[in-house]
Parts: C-alpha cells; sequence; structure tokens
C-alpha cells in the first residue's frame, strides 16, 4: 500500500507519518508537496500535524487553498481513505470535506498528554481493526482541538455516526475531567457521512513504538492496510 | 474604498478568550465591564470607488476566508 504524506509549509508530524508508514509497517510512502497536484499514485492520504501556513487567519484555513487541496478533495470524493491528524484534521474541517470547527482549548492552555479514546465506530478504513468501545491510549499535542458544531450539526453527525473516536477515562466512560479540550460531546474523531475522510485530534503516529509509551495507534494504521489488502482481494 | 471587517464568535459559541479576559478585568477592580468578546480586525483596501461594490467584493471575502461561518460572524464597514 502506498501512503502519502501532504507536507505544508509548517507540517511537523509529516515525517513522524512517512517513519511509520515505510519503517513501521514496511508500507511505500511518499511526500506530497502542498504546491504539487500529483498524488504520485497514493492509496491512501495522510494530513499530518504541525501549523501549516503558521495557523495563520485560524487553523487550517490558508492550508485548504494549496494546489494539492484539489486533487485529495477529487481522491476523497472517489472514496479514497484519508486521514487528518491534529492540524490535518483541522484542515479538512476547513476545507468542508469534515463537518464542524476547531475552537481554543478550554482553559486556552495547549495540551501535550496521553488520552484515553473509545473507538466509537468500526466501520472506516482507520478503525476496522478496532473493537467498538475498545480503549485507546494515544498523545495529544494541540492548542485548538475544542470541537464545536451546532446543534442541528451536532445531531446530524451524531444520527448518522460519524462520531470515531470520543475522549473518556481509562475505564471508556465519558467523563468530563478526561475531556482534554472541552470538545463538545467529547468528540475526538469524526468522518465524513461516505466514512472515508477521517480526522482525529490525537497523534497514531506518535503512538506506534514502544519507545514512545505505547502502541495503540498502530491499530490506525493496522486498519487502513487491513482494509486495503481487503479491498485488492475482492478487486484485484 | 476601505472596507474594515469585524470578526467575532458567533454569540451562541462560547469564547474562552473573551471569558479569560473579562475575568482578567474582574480581578482588577473592573466590575463594570460585563462580558468581552474578542474578535479580528481586517482592512481591505479595495480598488473601487463604488461602495456598494466595496461592501459586496469585502462580503464575499469574508464569507469564503475571513470568517469561518459555523463559528463566526462579521460585520463590514466601507468607507
Amino acid at each position: 500500500m502506498r501512503f502519502g504524506v501532504v507536507v505544508f509549509p509548517g507540517s511537523n508530524c509529516d515525517e513522524d507519518a512517512y517513519h511509520a508508514a515505510k519503517d513501521l509497517f514496511g508500507q511505500d510512502a511518499e511526500y506530497l508537496w502542498h504546491k504539487d497536484t500529483d498524488l504520485k499514485g497514493a492509496d491512501v492520504l495522510i494530513l499530518p500535524g504541525g501549523f501549516a501556513h503558521g495557523d495563520y487567519l485560524r487553523t487550517g484555513a490558508m492550508a485548504r487553498f494549496a494546489p494539492i487541496m484539489g486533487p485529495v478533495r477529487t481522491f476523497a470524493d472517489r472514496g479514497g481513505p484519508v486521514l487528518g491528524i491534529c492540524n490535518g484534521f483541522q484542515i479538512l474541517l476547513e476545507s468542508g470535506l469534515l463537518p464542524g470547527a476547531m475552537l481554543r482549548n478550554r482553559g486556552l492552555k495547549y495540551r501535550c498528554e496521553h488520552v484515553c479514546l473509545r473507538v466509537e465506530q468500526t466501520d472506516t478504513p482507520f478503525t476496522a481493526a478496532a473493537v467498538q468501545g475498545q480503549v485507546l491510549r494515544i498523545p495529544i499535542g494541540h492548542g485548538e482541538g475544542n470541537y464545536f458544531a451546532p446543534p442541528d450539526m451536532l445531531q446530524q453527525i451524531e444520527t448518522s455516526r460519524q462520531v470515531v473516536l470520543r475522549y473518556t477515562n481509562p475505564a471508556g466512560q465519558l467523563d468530563e475531567d478526561w475531556n482534554p479540550n472541552g470538545s463538545v460531546h467529547a468528540i475526538a474523531g469524526l468522518c465524513n457521512a461516505a466514512r472515508n475522510v477521517v480526522g482525529m485530534m490525537p497523534h497514531p503516529e506518535r503512538a506506534c513504538e514502544t519507545l514512545l509509551g505505547g502502541t495503540d495507534g498502530r491499530l490506525i494504521f493496522d486498519s487502513v492496510i487491513n482494509s486495503f489488502r481487503g479491498s485488492l482481494a475482492l478487486h484485484p | 474604498m476601505r472596507a474594515r471587517v469585524f470578526v467575532t464568535l458567533k454569540p451562541s459559541v462560547f469564547d474562552p478568550q473573551g471569558r479569560t479576559i473579562v475575568e482578567a478585568l474582574h480581578s482588577l477592580g473592573y466590575t463594570g465591564v460585563a462580558d468581552v468578546r474578542q474578535g479580528k480586525y481586517f482592512e481591505l483596501d479595495l480598488a473601487t470607488a463604488d461602495a456598494a461594490l466595496a461592501r459586496a467584493l469585502a462580503a464575499e471575502v469574508a464569507d469564503k476566508v475571513l470568517a469561518n461561518p459555523v463559528i463566526e460572524s462579521y460585520r463590514i464597514e466601507v468607507d
């Protein structure tokens, strides 16, 4: 499987994502420069964390207009798997590829710590290897991860089961003390209606090696790699 | 023409920065400040002398880029 890792000026988790895909999971990986329009044959796209375009105006607001985002949108519209991590999630929101918006963290602090996440949905390419209700321990690092959607949009998201990950306590129970940023409905990860585009604030690429304090992030990579193998078996 | 665009979080959206500022003001004794909403301010130099055209252009730019309609609203002044 070939991973395409989009690189914006200010991306800083691009090498981590590339490293995870290539060195830890033995997959092909290519960097995709924001000014390019060629996805280099990628089977899955990662929009990595960082501070694309310096977070000018709003997080992800400038990256939305990058030349690469045209082909990214086309790829997503055709059902290709797209994962936005942290700043990548913010870019997907600003692009309209996912619903809602990000606000400053409740408490205004940049939060950099491990959090507990409950897997809510397993019918996305990035959570297919998980069990519903499974609790993952994956780190976050962000100042604007306070997910917001107006009530009608929120209801639509919940009704169509688009919440993929929620912040919970270690027992997997909703608990505002374990919601690090104030996200509405403790939303940590979200998919689109077609379920192929997923955004998440936590960093799975930072949780793939015991050296880094945990390996729960492997599940996200395993999911998409297994999904791809499955689709190849169905459509060789 | 020049357009001034004021972008703020919608009233229904919690503004943690505004809240922190108003709490700081209260701690300084400015209890008469009931609330603070923080926002962004843009000055646009527009290559037109037509006020209606300037306002329409500023609104288009605000809709597409300057404000995020999910969380923010804006107000425009033209002169």
